[in-house]
Order: C-alpha cells, then structure tokens, then sequence
C-alpha cells in the first residue's frame, strides 16, 4: 500500500542507505510511464514486481524487478471517458494502487474501481462507482481492509455529495456505502455512534446543519487517507471541503465536511466523527493523512492519531475516543486563532472570515492548506514526523454561484501569494509528544510531495522543480539530491530488491492543483487560474516542463 | 448580482430552456423587454452554417466562409459584456477563471485547441470537446452561445502582456 503499512507510517526499516553511503545513491533504472501529467502515486513492491499507475488514463504498469533494467511485465489500459478530464478539479492525478492476495486494485478517473491479476495483469472485475455528470471523479489511493477495498470520490469543487465506499475484494460487490452529508442512515451513523464532543453528537445532523436541501450538493469527498487500527478494528478518514466555497451560501456546521470519522470496516458504521472545520469558510480540507503512534502523554500511554490539517494545526487525536490531546500550528496559521480543547472548533479569527463582493486579504493559510495531500512519515527512531508542506497566503472575494450539475460549484475568487518570509515551501520535523518543530527546511516552492523516513536515519522528499533530496532525519542536513526530469509531487518509497539490496523509487512528473499551470499549461497573465494558484506559480513554467518518469536509486555494486 | 442585458439581439425562446437556465435567463433578462433598439437582421437564432476545426483542405478545398451572424458578433461590446456574465453565471469560469485556466484551458493564450474563429468556438461551446469541455447546445440557445463566444474570442485581447506577479505577504514571519 502506498502508506507502507495500516498505521500510514511511510517508514522503511530498511537501512542499508544511510547517512554515511547516500552520497554515492545513484540510478538503477528509469521507466517513462508516457503520461505528462502530474505523477502523485506511490509506486508499490511485490513479490518482485513494481506496480505503477499512471495519471489519466491511468494506466498500470507491472515492471519485473528480478529481470536487468525491470522490463514491462505486463500493463493494463481501462481506457477511462475522455470527458472524465473536465470534471477533475486539480489535474488528472492518480495517488496508486494497492496490493492484496494476489490483486492490484487502483481507481479511474471516471469512478471505476478494478481489480488486477497481480501476475498477469488480467482484469478480475470492474465496479462504476460514481458518475461524470454529476461532477464525480475518483483520484485516491485505495486501501484493502478484511477483504474489502475502500475507495472515495473527488469532486468537492464541483457539488459533489461525497461518500466512502467499500467493495468486496472478490467480486467488486458494493459491501456498504457512508455518504458525508445527508441523514444519518446515509452517513451509517447509528446507536454505536459516540462522539467526543457535544457538537458532534445529534441526529440528522448531515441535514440540520445545512439550509434545505443543500446537503445534496454538499461536498465532504473523501480523495484522501485512510488509516486502519487492527486492534480496535477502527478506520481512520477525513472528509473534504463543503460546497460551495461561498460559505454565505450554507449557513450551519455543514456537517460531515471537513470531518474524521472513525468507522468500522465490516459495516461502515461510524464510531465517532471529529468536525476540524465547521462551517468551513477557506476551502480547508479534512482529507489528510492519519498517522497511528502509541505515544506517552502527560505520562500515560495513550493510542493516538496525528494529522496536520489543512487549517495548519496538528491534531494529536485520541484514537479511541476522538478526543483532541493537542492542536498545535505547525507553520504561520492566522485564520484561526487556536483549537479550543473544550469543544473540539477552531476559534476563528473574525478578521479572515470571508464576505460576498469584499477581498478579505492575506488569509493564512491559503485554500490547499498548510498542507495539502501530499503526505508525511513518521520515524519510530527519532519519535518525529517529517511533514512536507506549504508556506502561503491568499485573498479571497465570496462570489454567487449556481449549482448546475456536472460544472464547478465553488464561488469564491481566490489569490494565492507566498506567505510570511517569501519562501512558498517549508519541510518540517515535528516532535508530537512536544508539539513543537525541532528543524525545518525552507523551500522556494510549494511542497507538493511525500515524505519517507528510513532506518538508514535519512528521509526523502522531491520539489516542484524537480530535485529528489536525502536529509538527515536528526538534523535536516542535506545529505544527497539528484534532479530528476521534471517536478516531483509524488510519494517516495523504499524496497528490498530480489538481489537484497535497498532501491529508492520515485516517480518524476510535475503537475497536481499546485503543478497545473505546468501540466495543463496555463496562462500566468490570470492569478485567479487554477482556483488560485496560477499567480503564486508563474515561474514554474520557467523551472520545470511536464514529465512522467519513474527513476529508482541504489548504491553501487561492489 | 446581475445587471439588463445589454445585446438586443439575446432572442430567447423560454419554451426550450432547461429550468436552470430558465431562472439565470429571467434574472439577467428582466430588464431586457426595455431595450429599445431594433434588431438587425438575420436574428442570432442559430449557429455557423458550417464550420471546421481542421486547418487541412485536401485538394484545394477552401474553409468555410465565416458566418455573417458571427462577423456581428465579433468585437461587438454589448456581446462581450453579457458574455462575460453568462460566463460567470453558467460556471464557465470555474473552470476558465479569468480566462488563464485551470480545469480547463487557459482562453487567453491565444492558442486555440479546436480553432479561434468565432464560429470555431461557438462550436466548442456548443458541441462540447472530446477533453473534457462540456455540450452547452442542450442547455443554450444561439444568442447566448454567440455571446460566450465573442467574450472568449476578446480575452487574448484583452490580456495583459506580461505575467501578473503577485507579491507575496507583507506580514512578517
């Protein structure tokens, strides 16, 4: 799974690379997937074979590690609607494929999840999840739990109603379906059903927090992360943004957006939900990673979850109870003045909120968040987690719209501009137990992929302009880096070769919400494009061009 | 949020109009039945007679010629103004922004995938392109496709010459 494991670590406890040999990293083999378009997925190792999907049209390749310069074993075409493009908010991305029994399962761009022979590449079965014209698009990296593959949509720019759905692994069967918003028999809310905070307790809440009917077009997609505790059979998920993003148009908590619930994975039926976002008024996503820890608290063990949130905060979150044990900023956060520990809400700052025809200026963070989706590790060595993150500022003017289905449901015309210090990105190392940053690398440009902790004491992460760098995991010394053929908004990962070696893999492909103007070549002239960000990313187009290449790193034979 | 409709020649036949653009089109076009100029004919109630994409003509063919209701459309400031807000209203610009893009292309590069005659793009709006551009002929009617068209046809114009730097935040880390 592209997470590395159920608890989302992104750590390797391979440590053949460390610190000490990294310097001599150099390339084992490269492979062009042939889709210039931005590259977010994670490539997967098993049994000796890479699996890698491509952004649409999402094509799977199976590369045979055990055969010199791991040719094509097989790949795989769906083929996806051509008109599946001009519904996906963000570029064309894919996040990867996962793993299980023999079966790689990925999802399309037009709602289809399929399942793969993992020796053959022969189609198993093919469910159609969702619909195009209705602004449905699926982007996530699936997630196989107790025989059951866990897939959400994309589309909360476009009114979509989001949901989480799991199908039988076997037959691709719909075993149950949890919408965000709507009644609670809809959202698989029932007696079960105990939330930390009052405010998330209440019946129906996914219909009375909404003015009439707007639920339907509410948002709450689920593009994101998923986290499984085996132990308390619990998943962990967020929900998205709600729609529109003119928040005047929603009066109420909107809930479930911007919302993690825990569920089970046999029935779907949440446990407890956690709204970080009520009445989400800055497009601040719940769609980021959940990373499972068991850490000491004020001296108790507690099972904890950590998530930076979109909204900039980093919530410890008590895994079983949904309780909050520390929301700390991790970057320049103005938009909300703290996590108020009572009651679970942001105290949000008046002065950012956001007006109908007023430019409320210099909201920060920005619309994609502190952080975006790209996600961060954890290294049981070090106690830290490496987050990979964004530096930025925006305007925001509220604007009416209208929801016609199948076009964009956002009302909101955004500026994005780097955030305090000019430096667009930041890599942050975060002592959870602490709450604070022990280092941090500026970046020029935003962050925009993964991270990786290893037990060689080094961790990984690419930029936008292409370079794929080794840092100390202790110190954030630069350790290694290597330019690679276009910007990198993917997830690295480490495997043991069939030879027993350590290989680092990473696909090279700029692109992603931050990475369109590359990618889908825009037009700088407009800093309102790409929902914002055209402005902010004018000089990408100077630094980097559209690429789609796997490269893979080892040390040198001796 | 909306202002009268500025073109005279906006012809709305209401019985053929999908609810949704029903209420867009009451909302703008209330004020319209004031308008006191005449309108010049041939009415705006169709589209091109005949238009290519391609700009290959085997054996010497030549192009369509361009249509006469398009000629009027072109360049004409009361179009392009009501355009522009139809193109706002049917979220063209969700996905065009201010014509850099971002969904969908950007509109005022001057490169034009499928042709950057006015009745090319009347027929991209219309029709719809294989990439992800939606059919709007279903949805609505001449005039107003002839007006999202020459709003789109104005806005490589109208774009400035260079890219607009956008400073970063004054405040202080």
């Amino acid at each position: 799974m592209p997470s590395k494991n159920y608890a989302a670590t992104r750590y390797s406890a391979m440590d053949e690379i460390n610190g000490a040999n990294v310097k001599n990293l150099q390339v084992a083999f490269t492979f062009s997937t042939g889709v210039n378009h931005g590259q977010e997925a994670a490539p997967i190792v098993v049994n000796n074979t890479m699996y890698i999907v491509t952004p649409y049209p999402n094509i799977v390749f199976a590369l045979d590690l055990a055969k010199p310069g791991a040719p094509m074993k097989w790949s795989y075409q769906p083929r996806p609607a051509t008109a599946s493009q001009g519904v996906a908010c963000c570029d064309v991305v894919n996040r990867g494929a996962a793993y299980s029994d023999g079966k790689v399962f990925f999802n399309t761009l037009d709602d289809n999840t399929i399942a793969l022979d993992a020796e053959t590449g022969k189609e198993l079965w093919k469910t159609k999840l969702g619909d195009i014209n209705t602004g449905e698009t699926i982007t996530m990296a699936p997630l196989v739990v107790k025989g059951k593959v866990l897939v959400g949509d994309s589309g909360g720019e476009l009114g979509v109603r989001g949901w989480l759905t799991a199908l039988d692994v076997n037959t691709g069967k719909i075993v149950w379906r949890a919408y965000a918003t709507g009644p609670d028999k809809d959202v698989l809310i029932g007696p079960g059903f105990h939330s930390f905070y009052p405010s998330d307790n209440g019946t129906d809440l996914g219909v009375k927090t909404w003015p009439t009917d707007a639920w339907k077009t509410g948002g709450g997609t689920m593009w994101g992360w998923i986290a499984y505790d085996p132990d308390l059979n619990l998943i962990y998920s967020g929900t998205a943004n709600p729609g529109p993003w003119n928040q005047e148009q929603r009066p109420g908590d909107n809930k479930w957006t911007t919302t993690l619930f825990a569920r089970d994975p046999d029935t779907g039926a949440a446990k407890w939900a956690l709204q970080y976002n009520p009445h989400d008024e800055h497009d601040y996503d719940g769609i980021n990673e959940q990373i499972l820890v068991d850490m000491t608290v004020d001296g108790k063990p507690r099972k904890v979850l950590l998530h930076p949130d979109r909204n900039g905060h980093l919530y410890v979150v008590d895994r079983e109870s949904g309780e909050i044990v520390s929301a700390k900023p991790y970057g320049y956060v103005n938009s909300i003045l703290q996590i108020d520990l009572k009651t679970g809400r942001p105290v949000m700052n008046p002065d950012k909120l956001t007006k109908l025809g007023t430019v409320v200026r210099d909201i920060c963070p920005t619309a994609s968040g502190l952080k975006d989706w790209n996600p961060s590790a954890f290294s049981p060595v070090t106690g830290l987690m490496y987050i990979p993150h964004e530096n930025l500022c925006m305007d925001w003017k509220n604007v009416q719209v209208s929801y016609i289905a199948g076009t964009p449901f956002v009302g909101a015309e955004v500026v994005t501009k780097a955030g305090p210090g000019g430096n667009r990105g930041q890599f942050t190392a975060w002592d959870p137990v602490e709450g604070k940053a022990v280092w941090t690398i500026k970046e020029d440009l935003p962050l925009w992929s993964g991270a990786m902790a290893t037990a060689g004491g080094l961790v990984f992460y690419g930029t936008m302009d292409g370079w794929f760098k080794a840092v100390d995991a202790k110190t954030g010394e630069l350790k290694w880096q290597f330019k690679t053929g276009s910007g990198i908004i993917g997830q690295p990962v480490a495997y043991r070769g069939p030879d027993g070696h350590e290989y680092v893999a990473i696909l090279s492909g700029v692109g992603g919400w931050a990475g369109a103007i590359v990618s889908g070549d825009l037009d700088p002239r407009d800093p309102t494009g790409a929902l914002g960000f055209n402005g902010v990313m004018a000089d990408l187009k100077a630094k980097t061009a559209p690429g789609g290449t796997l490269y893979v790193f080892s040390l040198p034979k001796s | 949020m909306s202002s009268p409709c500025r073109n005279p020649e906006r012809r709305v036949d209401t019985l053929r109009l999908p609810a949704i653009v029903l209420v867009t089109w009451l909302a703008i076009g209330a004020n319209e039945a004031s308008a006191q100029h005449a309108p010049p004919a041939p009415d705006a109630d169709r589209g091109p007679n005949a238009v290519s994409v391609s700009g290959l003509f085997p054996g010497g063919s030549a192009p369509p010629p361009p249509d006469p209701i398009g000629q009027r459309f072109e360049g004409n400031k009361e179009a392009i103004a009501d355009g522009k807000e139809l193109f706002g209203q049917m979220n063209c610009s969700g996905c065009h922004f201010n014509g850099g893009g971002g969904m969908g292309p950007a509109l005022m590069s001057g490169h034009w995938r499928y042709g950057g005659q006015i009745d090319q793009i009347y027929s991209s709006i219309a029709q719809g392109r294989p990439n992800g551009m939606p059919s709007w002929q279903g949805s609505l009617v001449p005039s107003m496709i002839w007006e999202l068209a020459a709003y789109v046809k104005s806005l490589p114009e109208t774009a400035p010459a260079s890219p607009t730097v956008v400073p970063g935040t004054d405040i202080k880390p």
